[in-house]
């Protein structure tokens, strides 16, 4: 029998939420300890994966709109970042005033570029988009002429790192006798805008934006003759996943301390579809297993080349094919076995089986 | 709105008694060459149940469409009491008080019943993002409202025992009720339905009947194309016959059945 559990459906589960939170603020330090420093770092990446992740989940999930140029808000994001604290322009503003200055812009991109493609849907609007994306990215790779805006392919070096006073997150603090690094305190700050993040989405889900949005994808005209403004809804998609890009992409350019337009190909694109896609489609738990995923499990494979040399003596498929080997199997393998991604929502399994049976 | 009696409401009024609530003014509407609506023009009255009948691609459908803003029109002028409706983006219409069904029915297929009938509050209630993310109470007092209302009209309808279910699930009978519901939900002064009993059987047919003559006690004025003339001729006050785009008759049901004109379209000339 096909029920999808009735919407708001809040049960107080405040023991599974307190070991939850204690599992996540102690995860760096067992990731330091077992795994080594570097896992830290990639852990902080795949946060920022799941910021993405969830902000083109908008987008595509919800409003059922393909965007393969998501990467150009993450880029806007970064290099806002990257111009209003580095000695490229001289500038230094705190990282409280220009992560929401930065997201704010790349969410009015998303609206300007989210205009000219209202009348397009399916393969002509993931054309179009595709195009913004390389059009951005080209742009910041050719504005270092005649007036020196992005510096080029060199890209921008000694971006600020997150800092609140005197206290700054490439520093190391000692704490109740722990050492924080600056790693682990970027986890933390990713983790709260990372739930942040994920509290929006879910709050939007159920709301009568969210619904709006899933019944354009449903069907565009039924929407409009249901009263749904479906221009105005369709750029505020756009707009609010574009502003999560464009947040993502100002810790980047914090995290990382140097972005260059190299970074947001379209591959990031892609990359970023593909953990939507992977994880299930509009559904939160689904996107977020899907980031991280295909973040954590390409470095994992980084180790088949010391095993390859241990068990076989030499390395006979280099880890970096083996990669994208395994991850063209793996998003086969899912498209055949579970189209509904990993972690379908309810409706999608739900749909995909009564397409079976 | 107006004329809320039980019964046929609108018999012993006298035509000038009459308020015109929609009001189509020589609509035409081409494809290219195919000339789809030629003048067309028609009052439908608060509180009638109006037929729009015709042989296939007699331009029905394309008048719903164009009512509704769906298309746009070539010439002429559509109202909806005193309000312009052409020329206008659907939401626009929808939100003056024109709802419609499809012919082929076009459901939220992947949202439950109730969800569909939610969507359909949209036009009606106002809270945005905002008010969603921080679940203020105005948005929380609106969710409840609507929910309410979604479920009064579920059972109105008489699905409520699906409102969890996809839509897509329902049986083919109950997924027209949920698009009726969901137009309901919208708070329309015009209901225009587009062939509300195609693909229905016998009992279906008469449980629609049933449901469309109570709205019409409830003050809603219903504006109904369809093929079942029985249907149509037990049901309507009043009915407009469409033929190649042309409004070849209008009238009510004994007069149009009678009409030699009506009868050549249907049957074809040597049948006269």
């Amino acid at each position: 029998m096909s029920s999808v559990p009735s919407l708001n459906k809040t049960q107080p589960r405040w023991l599974v939420f307190a070991l939850l939170a204690l599992g996540l603020a102690l995860l760096p330090f067992l990731v330091d300890a077992g795994l080594g420093r570097s896992w830290v770092r990639l852990l902080d990446l795949a946060l920022l994966y799941v910021m993405l992740a969830l902000g083109l989940n908008i987008v595509v999930g919800y409003a059922g709109l393909l965007d393969l140029g998501y990467v150009a808000f993450y880029a806007l994001g970064a290099y806002v970042y990257a111009w209003l604290a580095s000695p490229h322009f001289g500038l230094h503003l705190p990282f409280w005033a220009i992560l929401p200055l930065g997201a704010a812009l790349a969410g009015l991109f998303g609206v300007l570029l989210g205009t000219p493609t209202l009348r397009l849907r399916g393969d002509y609007l993931a054309i179009v988009t595709l195009g913004f994306g390389e059009i951005v990215r080209i742009f910041m790779n050719n504005l270092n002429a005649p007036v020196n805006i992005t510096n080029g392919p060199q890209g921008i070096n000694l971006i600020d790192p997150v800092r609140l006073g005197s206290f700054s997150l490439s520093q190391p603090h000692t704490l109740f006798g722990f050492t924080f690094t600056g790693i682990h305190l970027t986890y933390y700050l990713f983790l709260l805008l990372t739930l942040a993040v994920i509290f929006i989405s879910m709050r939007l889900e159920n709301s009568r934006i969210g619904r709006a949005w899933v019944a354009i994808r449903e069907d565009e005209i039924a929407a409009a003759a249901t009263g749904i403004n479906t221009r105005n809804l369709k750029l505020l998609a756009f707009a609010m996943g574009a502003t999560f890009g464009g947040l993502a992409g100002g810790l980047f350019a914090s995290f990382q301390g140097f972005i260059s337009p190299e970074s947001f190909n379209l591959m990031e694109s892609i990359m970023i579809l593909c953990m939507i896609v992977l994880g299930g489609m509009g559904h939160i738990p689904g996107v977020i297993f899907g980031a991280l995923l295909l973040t954590l499990l390409p470095e994992a494979l980084r180790y088949t080349g010391d095993l390859q040399r241990n068990l076989l003596g030499q390395i006979y498929v280099d880890p970096a094919d083996l990669r994208m080997l395994l991850f063209g199997v793996a998003l086969v393998v899912v498209m055949l076995y579970r189209p509904a991604g990993l972690i379908p929502s309810a409706r999608r399994r739900q749909e995909f089986a009564d397409a079976k049976g | 709105m107006s004329a809320p009696k039980v019964g046929n409401p609108l018999s012993g009024k006298l035509d000038a008694e009459l308020t015109p609530l929609l009001t189509v003014s020589a609509v035409s509407k081409a494809f290219g060459g195919l000339q789809a609506l030629s003048d067309i023009s028609l009052q439908v009255h608060a509180g009638e149940i109006f037929g729009l009948i015709g042989p296939n691609g007699a331009g029905k459908t394309t008048l719903f469409n164009a009512l509704t803003g769906l298309y746009s029109i070539d010439r002429g002028e559509i109202r909806l009491n005193d309000a312009r409706l052409d020329g206008r983006p659907p939401h626009q219409v929808l939100h003056a008080g024109l709802a419609r069904t499809f012919q082929n029915i076009r459901l939220f297929a992947e949202m439950t019943a109730l969800e569909n009938v939610l969507v359909g509050r949209h036009a009606r209630t106002t809270s945005g993002v905002i008010g969603a993310v921080l679940r203020l109470p105005g948005t929380r007092r609106e969710e409840a409202d609507s929910c309410e209302r979604a479920h009064a009209l579920l059972r109105r309808v008489g699905i409520a025992q699906h409102a969890d279910r996809l839509a897509k699930n329902l049986p083919y009978g109950d997924q027209r009720r949920l698009e009726i519901a969901r137009a309901l939900a919208t708070e329309p002064s015009l209901l225009a339905l587009d062939e509300p009993a195609a693909g229905m059987n016998k009992g279906e047919r008469a449980a629609l009947r049933e449901l469309l003559l109570q709205l019409q006690a409830d003050g809603l004025t219903l504006l109904l194309i369809e093929h079942d003339v029985k249907l149509v001729m037990g049901l309507c006050t009043r009915l407009a016959v469409l033929d190649y785009g042309v409004k070849i008759a209008e009238g009510t049901p004994d007069v149009v059945s009678c009409d030699p004109k009506v009868i050549a379209a249907y049957l074809g000339d040597e049948a006269l």
